[in-house]
């Protein structure tokens, strides 16, 4: 029974790590760059709950305004600091990006303080079936992770919009003289990263309901890495990614030998992949032309 | 064997099931100007890029003055003696024009100078360096870009930096010369010049050129030999003139 | 003529080789003997100290950022071990050989000889990965360094509580300090000044006409890692001097991404802006605590991050191109010094654009470096004639 809780920790865990790794896998296959604050918008998303719980004590709109806020602050950021770098060397967008991310921890620490906050969203109690017991949060986790990932591989396979992301994925020069708006559809992908991640912030608060400026970088650092060991870039490499490090994640900290050495596992086996197969699970093969 | 400077043995390469090249077999003579044509996607900077070692030949063999070189890797490649330019240029664009070319002098075994002697500043090491910017100026001087050599690459206007990038390879004291498309989005001017900026290179250095480029007048003007590619396939060989006037070669490039 | 003015023009930068080594050892020399005459507070000395670390750490970072061109985020990764392998050994030494320079050395040579391994190691898949997967592996290292000794036991390094080193005499650490700085300059700086610098900054430049020229690859970067780390190793050796205790918690990213503020606001590959900004960031870091507390004393950071973002921008944007070629320091100072590359011009200026004739597509030459991770193309159609 122990190990089926762990089981179902582990999916729903990888789910939110799904969630926050399709963002970083979405950015980089359209605007080829990495967002290293992809997982302070996390943060930002928790804090909107946080006040929004404080102001009127309705979870959903707290929950409706932590996805309109991050949206439009994702679609700001890209305009404002990674706009201007579109052509610039990598490493320059790369650096920029953890700038933004220092600057939103910084800036929330300025607001909120940096002692950790409760938030309460909403007491879901306990499912038992039979001898088995598990949390009712990892099961409407889980179910809103498959919802979710549901809606967007859909959106990205039928509708216009989705398949001209597909379209700058693959080539963005070609896109555009396809006649496809190249920006509207980076925004529109820093927008769908941004609400995932503020869904992916609500889950973690029901979780662990407290919050502080750095509430982002952990998940977002392990989000990183299941996306780069699905593939990074590809859409169900971050589903596969983030569920398999939920599992891992899970499973390890069940061992004692091994549990406080959790975050170190995780990033070995992360170096692991990049050495064997650097393109990780789904990823798609790179190389530049001579 | 020992009468070509270069050949290749039935050499070929597939991408996954696509044969990109097969059974290429070039025999290229001291000192020769030697031409690769073929319309776009017919294999010849895959050709180039097997030679150096950027990809790895997947059937046959190709030999350097009798030495098989396949499957060595590109700095072993260059060091025996095969130099190369790019088709899109790639110069170091940060450097100065003399920097570049000192960077392809750095390789050869005459200006050897270990890091432990660079870092200590020993004697060795400044002798080496001015050695070294001698070279550089000499090769300069060559290719008419002395005045320039403190520009940044960068900054210097499209025909020089193709010369830039054959002095460079130059520099690596080759064998043969590998070009792509040397004469690519130059001018007529530009292109007379190149032709005999490339005669010079070999009467002076004694080089044996292998070059692709799709302008045919200057294949015309400037190769003893040809080999014509499409799609990865040998479609004609020989003296330059007689190639040319090989119906195959007019239906490749002209159509029926 | 020509030569006349290629001769002043070497006198000058014969000169300019040698300035920041003066000035370093100028300041030192002023503070010891400020120091030894009792002159000196022991918040200046631990200024002084901290400066000397930050100094090391950029430099060593400016080398695989500013060189090589490969991003690492676990530079407090390599620093951590040194940290805690030299204080260690220092700890261990101590009952034997007393708190002496003799120690001091043999903790310094142990913690960067192993951050140097484990730089080498960190730079086999740099053979491999590139760009940012490469900055992924780095912060993972820094992560696992981090997560490691967190969980080791008390008796062996500590563990969550840290480990506790030897205090050494703070009057005399400093100088030490500077000598190293002077040394790991000299190292540095001579190295990039020579066949070898060129061809680390080719192979940041365009690795494939690098490998095309003869350049052994390989060989360069996993040199540059293990310098680089060796450095940041020391850095750590003497953190551990300088705090008395270690504690990995504060070898994190963040103090990875502080090292790389540094650098990046010194102008990425230039040695001598890498040490005033890591002074000057130092400097403002403990005299801003003072002055900034509790949560207020995130407002310096919030400042790093914008001054980060807003360097990065203008030095890279594109359509600042222009503005960068009218307004920037180098233009202003030209006169008193000689014009040098500036590394932090990349990708603009690509030849003349209007000299460029319209057979090879526009779009094929923009795309040659700017993304060095593109798909597989194939030729692009091109007339025929």
């Amino acid at each position: 029974m122990d190990i089926i809780t762990t089981l179902i920790n582990g999916l729903s865990m990888g789910g939110v790590y799904a969630m926050i790794a399709l963002g970083y896998t979405m950015v980089y296959g359209i605007a080829k760059m990495l967002n290293f604050a992809h997982g302070d918008i996390i943060m930002v998303g928790g804090y909107t709950i946080l006040v929004f719980m404080n102001f009127s004590g309705m979870p959903l709109l707290a929950i409706a305004m932590a996805v309109i806020c991050c949206v439009i602050l994702g679609i700001v950021i890209e305009k404002v600091a990674y706009k201007p770098l579109r052509g610039a060397s990598p490493l320059a967008v790369l650096i920029t990006t953890i700038g933004v991310s220092y600057f939103l921890q910084s800036l929330a620490q300025i607001i909120f303080g940096s002692a950790p906050k409760m938030v309460n969203i909403v007491d879901l109690g306990l499912l038992q079936i039979g001898s088995l017991k598990i949390q009712m949060y990892t099961v409407l986790t889980l179910i809103c992770t498959i919802i979710v990932m549901t809606i967007l591989t859909l959106f990205v396979k039928y509708t216009q919009t989705g398949r001209a992301m597909i379209a700058v994925s693959e080539d963005r020069n070609a896109a555009q003289l396809m006649g496809i708006n190249v920006n509207k559809i980076i925004t529109i992908t820093f927008a769908i990263g941004s609400a995932l991640a503020a869904l992916a912030g609500l889950f973690y608060l029901l979780k662990s309901p407290s919050i502080s400026n750095t509430f982002g970088s952990s998940p977002g650092i392990k989000a990183f890495t299941a996306a780069v060991i699905g593939g990074i870039g590809s859409i169900p490499g971050a589903m596969l990614g983030g569920i398999l490090l939920g599992l891992v994640e899970n499973i390890v900290a069940k061992i004692p030998v091994l549990s406080p050495y959790v975050d170190a596992i995780e990033f070995s086996i992360l170096i692991i992949i990049l050495l064997v197969k650097p393109s990780g699970f789904l990823g798609k093969k790179r190389r530049e032309k001579v | 064997m020992a009468d070509y400077l270069m050949e290749t043995k039935d050499l070929g390469i597939s991408f996954g099931g696509l044969k990109a090249v097969q059974a290429l077999n070039l025999s290229i003579k001291k000192n020769q100007l030697y031409g690769l044509v073929g319309p776009n996607g017919a294999g010849k900077t895959t050709v180039f890029n097997m030679l150096t070692g950027v990809y790895k030949p997947t059937f046959g063999n190709f030999y350097l003055d009798g030495e098989n070189l396949t499957g060595k890797n590109q700095e072993t490649i260059n060091r025996k003696g095969i130099a190369r330019t790019f088709q899109n240029i790639r110069l170091f664009n940060n450097m100065t024009v003399i920097r570049n070319v000192m960077v392809g002098l750095s390789s050869r075994p005459e200006y050897k100078c270990s890091i432990l002697t660079s870092v200590l500043r020993l004697p060795h090491h400044f002798r080496i360096e001015r050695e070294m910017r001698e070279k550089a100026k000499e090769l300069l001087r060559i290719f008419d870009l002395e005045d320039d050599r403190n520009n940044l690459s960068c900054n210097l206007p499209y025909g020089k930096q193709r010369k830039l990038e054959i002095a460079r390879a130059m520099a690596t004291n080759p064998k043969l010369l590998l070009l792509d498309e040397p004469a690519a989005g130059m001018n007529p001017n530009e292109t007379t010049e190149l032709m005999n900026t490339i005669r010079l290179i070999r009467d002076k250095f004694d080089m044996t050129i292998l070059l692709i480029e799709h302008d045919m007048k200057f294949v015309s003007g400037l190769c003893d030999e040809l080999t014509v590619l499409n799609f990865g396939t040998v479609l004609a060989q020989g003296e330059t003139r007689q190639v040319l006037n090989d119906p195959n070669v007019i239906k490749a490039y002209i159509g029926e | 003529m020509v030569i006349n003015n290629q001769r002043s023009r070497l006198s000058r930068i014969k000169w300019n080789h040698f300035a920041n080594y003066i000035v370093i050892a100028l300041s030192t020399t002023l503070f010891s003997i400020l120091s030894f005459s009792g002159n000196l507070k022991i918040s200046t000395i631990y200024l002084l100290e901290k400066i000397s670390i930050s100094i090391l750490l950029a430099l060593s970072l400016s080398l695989v950022v500013g060189f090589l061109g490969e991003l690492s985020l676990g530079h407090a990764g390599f620093m951590c071990v040194g940290a805690y392998l030299g204080g260690k050994t220092a700890a261990l030494l101590e009952p034997i050989l007393g708190n002496g320079i003799l120690t001091f050395i043999i903790a310094i040579a142990v913690g960067g000889a192993v951050a140097a391994v484990c730089g080498f190691v960190i730079g086999l898949p740099a053979l491999r990965l590139k760009g940012d997967y490469l900055a992924i592996v780095t912060l993972a290292f820094g992560e696992i360094v981090k997560s490691i000794f967190q969980n080791t036991s008390a008796d062996t390094f500590g563990g969550a509580l840290g480990l506790k080193t030897p205090r050494y005499n703070r009057e005399y650490l400093f100088i030490y300090a500077f000598i190293i700085v002077i040394v790991a300059l000299a190292v540095i700086q001579n190295l990039m000044r020579s066949k070898h610098g060129r061809a680390i900054t080719a192979i940041r430049d365009n690795e494939i006409a690098a490998c095309a020229t003869g350049i052994n690859v390989t060989k360069y970067k996993l040199i540059v890692f293990l310098v680089s780390s060796l450095f940041a190793g020391i850095a750590g050796v003497l953190y551990s001097y300088s705090n008395f205790q270690v504690q990995s918690a504060k070898f994190g990213y963040n103090y990875s991404i502080e090292i790389l503020v540094m650098v990046v606001l010194g102008g990425m590959g230039n040695i001598n802006g890498s040490i005033i900004a890591a002074t000057l960031i130092t400097f403002l870091n403990l005299k801003l605590a003072t002055v900034l507390t509790g949560d207020l004393a995130v407002l310096q950071n919030l400042l790093y991050s914008l001054l980060l973002i807003l360097i990065v921008i203008y030095n890279n944007a594109p359509a600042l191109s222009r503005v960068r070629g009218k307004y920037n320091l180098k233009s202003l100072i030209a006169k008193v010094k000689k014009p040098k590359v500036d590394p932090a011009i990349q990708n603009d200026d690509k030849a003349y654009w209007a000299n460029i004739p319209t057979k090879i597509e526009m779009d094929e030459i923009i795309s040659v470096d700017a993304t060095p991770q593109d798909p597989y193309k194939a030729d692009p159609p091109k007339k025929e004639k």
